[in-house]
């Protein structure tokens, strides 16, 4: 998962979330929703456990 | 001659000095010497420099702004004005703010470069832009051997690994530092990265004076990204804070300004799953419940109920067709066997039993007058219970 799309997932969980809550759900929208949510929130989680720092120096700097 | 008198003399020239607007607003340096803090919290000394002395006084409302204990043979730099006191006609210092020499010059150029760039909308609080919460790049202006760049970094990997940290090494104190900042800063404004974090660790107000710099301002009111600012300690306070789209009371805080804490967001996540099984679970029991409602409806309770009263209808209404359907074959029958009474009474048959019968010729033809035959007919004579063949043997007219 690209980190680009974490901030949209997350905001996309969000909702799912809250419309779920909220109750006004169709019986099969709900299911739906709640699988699409379940995945969200083990690919965020993947996100987040898989990162790791990059951490770059630039060199330009130092002459000055 | 036309002489004054001393009060009208003393008067003139307090007027005169009071009228004086460079004597109203000076910054004047020196030595403080016989200084003296009154019971009443006015503070009276002199300043003075190689050759000259100067009385000074500073009331107690100015005093108490105070951020250090004057001592004599301190090097300052007041803010004041020049009046005379009209009593003793002296002239003295009325002190404002009173700074240490040195910190105190440096603090002067920064509190007149902040009144400028404050004018010109640099710090306007209307331009700020947000920090993004979720950066994938962050760039970092400071030294490369700094304690702040290790800070930052230690927060910043340890609270979201999946950040991307550029870190663009600048001086961060003496002559010309500023320059390597402004230059770090236009690097990350072309190259692309969410956030942008300059700074340092504490030091001396000189240690710390290239944040103070015009150049450094411009330089992060021109950059297209968010900066945060973190200079020194909590109580340290820059124009490049001020210029920032936000400050940090130190590099730590900045780092944990910059990024969410993926410890955080994974506890966040925890509990949208929880959420979302509790949501599904809280969702068909709805479903179930409006379903189980329906079908605890009287409707499928007492499916018969539904066509009991057509039924009932039905039968009243079959009830109804058949009685009218038998009155009405009653009465035909009546009228039936009315007419077949009349009938009866008109028949011919009856006539033939009171005596009379009727005639026919040999093709059965009525015969009514004696004028239809002639003699010799053969004419039948009808009975009821029978007829007899005749032979007409005479004709009589009447």
């Amino acid at each position: 998962m690209k980190m680009e799309s974490f901030e949209t997932d997350l905001k996309k969980l969000e909702d799912i979330v809250k419309r779920l809550e909220g109750g006004e759900v169709k019986l099969s929208d709900s299911i739906k929703l709640f699988e699409e949510g379940i995945k969200l929130t083990s690919s965020l989680s993947k996100a987040l456990d898989e990162a790791q720092s990059k951490i770059t120096v630039l060199t330009e700097g130092k002459d000055e | 001659m036309n002489p004054i008198t001393v009060s009208e003399i003393n008067a003139y020239v307090k007027a005169y000095l009071d009228g004086n607007s460079i004597l109203s607003n000076l910054f004047v340096r020196g030595e403080v010497s016989n200084f003296k803090r009154h019971s009443s919290g006015h503070c009276y000394f002199s300043l003075k420099d190689d050759s000259s002395v100067i009385k000074a006084v500073m009331f107690k409302y100015s005093a108490m702004s105070l951020s250090f204990e004057p001592e004599n043979g301190m090097k300052v730099i007041v803010n004041a004005r020049l009046s005379s006191y009209e009593r003793d006609g002296i002239y003295q210092l009325y002190v404002n703010e009173m700074q240490p020499d040195g910190i105190g010059s440096l603090h002067i150029k920064f509190e007149q470069l902040k009144a400028r760039l404050e004018k010109e909308g640099i710090f306007d609080p209307a331009l700020k832009k947000p920090i993004p919460g979720f950066p994938k790049k962050i760039g970092i202006v400071t030294s490369p051997t700094g304690a702040a760049l290790k800070d930052i970094l230690n927060i910043i990997t340890r609270r979201y690994p999946p950040a991307e940290i550029i870190v663009y090494p600048a001086q961060v104190q003496g002559e010309g530092a500023y320059k390597t900042i402004v230059n770090g800063l236009s690097y990350f404004g072309e190259n692309k990265v969410d956030t942008v974090i300059i700074g340092r660790g504490g030091g001396s107000a000189e240690d710390l004076w290239c944040f103070n710099e015009e150049e450094v301002a411009r330089a992060i009111y021109r950059c297209p990204i968010p900066v945060i600012s973190a200079v020194g300690h909590e109580t340290d306070y820059t124009i490049s804070d001020l210029a920032a789209d936000l400050r940090a009371p130190t590099p730590s805080a900045a780092a944990e300004l910059a990024v969410p804490s993926a410890e955080e967001l994974k506890k966040y996540l925890k509990g949208s799953e929880e959420r979302l099984s509790a949501g599904i679970i809280s969702n068909l029991y709805k479903h179930r419940q409006s379903f189980e409602g329906l079908r605890a409806s009287r409707i499928f309770r007492l499916p018969s109920q539904l066509t009991e009263a057509k039924t009932l209808e039905l039968a009243s209404l079959t009830d109804k067709l058949v009685s009218r359907f038998e009155k009405n074959i009653s009465a035909y029958r009546e009228k039936f066997e009315r007419l077949c009474a009349s009938l009866d009474a008109l028949s011919p048959l009856k006539i033939l039993k009171r005596g009379y019968a009727f005639v026919e010729n040999e093709e059965a033809d009525i015969i009514d007058s004696v004028k239809k035959i002639s003699e010799n007919s053969i004419l039948s004579l009808n009975f009821s219970d029978g007829k007899a063949i005749c032979k007409v043997t005479e004709l009589k007219g009447e």
